[in-house]
């Protein structure tokens, strides 16, 4: 048996630290991991766990990032708890896997800090890697700080792990602006995460000699439809698991999740849709454009896969402009975010004037002033009633200020 | 306990877990080789395959030939999947969290067998990194390599395992080609060379040598290489009925030398003694040129401007001979 690690009711962790202590407070039994900038101190922290005998699984330093998803999925196959973590170029390697993880069902928990893709190589933070996996099949969480990288880390094993889901599931956070910057955090204590994610109940265990299973079949088209429409179904359904699962949170811990988050959008006339940390600095930004007297408010996504349409309307469905924005290199269109934004808006029948802003990339600060720039904007265009000012801007570039459309 | 099997016909019965109703070709080499492995032992098996021939052919969906639990991820991950159960396996007993039928065998004293199956692509070429990893790790699992010297599944490529003079559809002989360019890699020492505590070298044909190889290799903890000699009537172009002949003339002219290589080791994994023992040493030794002769892949390698090659073969052959006796005789 594990020792218990003892917890004061109140830590200071980076985002790091606390998807490590989730990943320890779970009781992963195979990590299958590579290194990569900037989410190794998670991987590392596990180790030192291991190390000190807080966690009594196996970490296996694998010899590359394809080889640690390639034995997450073959060690829950086999019918254990796994989980590893990375970011970037590693999550790029390890691309082809998440597709294989998601289609043979299996609940791994992925803790991905966000970073952005070469070339040029950069470290630092951006959102590039979460678009390039979003299509994965898994179910992806959203976390603004290292608090929440914590709590939607415990989350994803019993999101994932539910008899009616089964599937993998990842969880973000922002390259260094989370995963290396030292909060409060109010961790639950050991034995009562444990009793929150539970145990682990496998099926189609291959450890089972008496019931020999078989994992990753072939198929042609006579079954491939079937199946991904069946894995797609899945998937959309697990919204009420996740329901579920953030209300027991709330429950034990009062802290509450909704698969969008909202801030003061109830009477908001212009909303910054955004991911990541940059929701915490728009959430001020709108406070000071209230002072003065213009509506704003701020929305995100806690869940972007599967894509909670229906509430992403609802809270964007009175407002009259609303930014996009993208923390991910366009690559010859909207950003990803504005697509779906848009196309949600649009389904509902409605058309807010939408505006995308693509910041931030490569680790770029974006400041509170920069987002009340966007605030102006967009109160231009709902006071115009339409767009007013160029479609896609690049936000704290330097150089001629770089918009399209 | 090492299973005894007096005859083939015993262990041709001995034991169901592969199914021949699959959609492998007739005379595939593979499906020889898959049901001598898996009939040199009663213990259960758990088995991981790379994307390739075995995997397409027999499990597709909803039907499948395997009695054990089998998984494929990819084609290039065969080796980390095996070796990731395997460490389950360990992580489970350890926990005392085995389910009820396993920890019975495990009581019972018996271990699964935890084998992974991949052609030459998935072995020599994509799969490398991983193979090389899970065994410089040291996993508990076998590894076998169904060599049959070409992309089979996708067409007649060439791989690493390719060898010299061998047309296939991206090395095609022509009117100013040969065919392959490169000499095969070799694969046995190279796995032997990451201090596996047993590696071999084995062919269909030689069922008896093969499966005491087999064996051996269940025996030891730690990760095995075996690479098997895998005839390919698609792509060597052989008739199907003539690929326990073909398989031998390449044992028989030394193409295919039957060897092993045991690294002894202490528990701290560090070796203290590496042997190679050849294991079948033909009476007369053929000409290479008998091998390459019973195979329309080498056809063009006989005309007057080819001639060359099959010279160089006989010299490669005779050569790597020469080094397997000299390292067998030099106890190293």
């Amino acid at each position: 048996m594990a020792k218990k690690f003892e917890l004061n009711e109140v830590e200071v962790w980076d985002g790091n630290m606390a998807a490590a202590h989730a990943l320890r407070q779970a009781q992963v039994d195979i990590v299958a991991a590579y290194p990569i900038t900037p989410s190794t101190p998670i991987v590392q922290n596990y180790s030192k766990f291991l190390a000190d005998g807080y966690v009594d699984g196996e970490f296996i330093m694998v010899e590359s990032e394809h080889s640690a998803m390639s034995g997450c999925v073959a060690a829950s196959a086999a019918g254990v708890r796994a989980a590893t973590a990375t970011s970037s170029q590693g999550f790029a390697l390890m691309v082809e896997v998440l597709y294989q993880a998601s289609g043979m069902r299996l609940p791994i928990v992925l803790t991905v800090v966000n970073r952005a893709l070469a070339a040029p190589l950069n470290v630092n933070g951006d959102h590039s890697d979460m678009y390039l996996g979003r299509d994965a099949g898994w179910i992806n969480l959203c976390s603004y700080n290292p608090q929440e990288a914590y709590d939607l880390t415990l989350m994803a094993f019993k999101i994932g792990e539910d008899p009616n889901v089964r599937l993998p599931v990842m969880v973000h956070q922002d390259g260094f602006i989370c995963s290396h910057t030292a909060q409060n955090v109010r961790p639950l204590q050991d034995e009562e995460a444990a009793e929150f994610v539970g145990e682990y109940k496998p099926v189609n265990t291959m450890l089972d000699v008496a019931n020999p299973v078989t994992h990753g079949v072939q198929t042609e088209e006579d079954w491939h439809f079937e199946h991904k429409a069946r894995q797609h179904h899945d998937l959309m359904n697990s919204f009420d698991t996740i329901k579920k699962v953030f209300n027991e949170f709330k429950e034990r811990t009062g802290r509450e999740y909704d698969l969008v988050y909202t801030y003061k959008m109830d009477d908001a006339d212009v909303a910054i849709f955004a991911l990541g940390t940059t929701v915490e600095s728009a959430r001020i930004a709108a406070d000071q454009m209230r002072e003065k007297g213009i509506k704003a408010g701020v929305v995100s996504l806690r869940v972007l896969r599967p894509f909670p349409f229906k509430e992403v309307a609802k809270a964007l469905e009175n407002v009259k402009a609303v930014a996009a924005m993208d923390r991910s290199a366009p690559g010859g269109t909207f950003g990803a975010l504005f697509n779906e934004v848009s196309a949600t808006m649009l389904a509902h029948g409605k058309s807010p004037v939408m505006l995308n802003y693509i910041y931030g990339l490569g680790g770029r600060d974006t400041t509170i002033d920069m987002l009340k720039e966007v605030y102006e904007d967009l109160d231009k265009c709902a006071k115009a009633g339409k767009a007013v000012v160029p479609l896609q801007q690049f936000l704290g570039l330097r150089g001629p200020k770089l918009s399209f459309y | 306990m090492v299973k005894k099997i007096k005859n083939l016909k015993e262990l041709s019965l001995s034991n169901d877990r592969f199914e021949g109703a699959n959609l492998m070709c007739p005379g595939c080499s593979h499906n020889i080789i898959v049901r001598e492995v898996l009939n040199a032992t009663d213990d259960p098996v758990i088995v991981a395959t790379a994307t390739g021939c075995l995997e397409v052919c027999t499990a597709v969906y909803p039907k499948t030939s395997w009695d054990v639990s089998w998984i494929h991820i990819g084609f290039e991950n065969a080796a980390v999947a095996a070796a990731t159960v395997s460490a389950a396996y360990e992580v489970m007993k350890k926990k005392g969290k085995l389910p009820p039928a396993t920890q019975k065998m495990v009581d019972e004293g018996k271990e699964p067998k935890i084998v992974a199956f991949a052609g030459d692509g998935g072995t020599y070429d994509i799969g490398f990194q991983s193979l090389s990893g899970a065994f410089e790790r040291g996993h508990n699992f076998m590894y076998v390599c169904l060599d049959n010297e070409v992309y089979a599944n996708t067409g007649g490529q060439r791989s690493s395992s390719t060898p010299i003079g061998a047309s296939t559809t991206t090395s095609p002989a022509g009117s100013v080609s040969y065919g392959e360019k490169m000499m095969k890699k070799s694969m046995v020492e190279i796995m032997a060379d990451h201090g596996a505590p047993y590696v071999a070298q084995v062919s269909p044909s030689k069922w008896k040598d093969l499966i005491k190889k087999v064996q051996k290799g269940f025996e030891v903890y730690g990760p095995v290489y075996i690479n098997a000699q895998s005839a390919c009537t698609t792509e060597w172009k052989h008739a199907p009925e003539d690929t326990i002949e073909v398989s031998d003339l390449g044992v028989e002219s030394c193409v295919w030398p039957l060897y092993e290589i045991i690294n002894e080791r202490d528990e701290h994994g560090i070796i203290y003694s590496t042997k190679l023992n050849i294991t079948y040493r033909p009476k007369n030794k053929i000409p290479v040129e008998e091998y390459l002769a019973a195979q329309p892949r080498f056809r063009h390698l006989f005309k007057p401007e080819n001639r060359h090659i099959i010279d160089l073969w006989q010299k490669a052959v005779d050569t790597r001979w020469e080094y397997l006796q000299r390292r067998e005789e030099a106890g190293v």
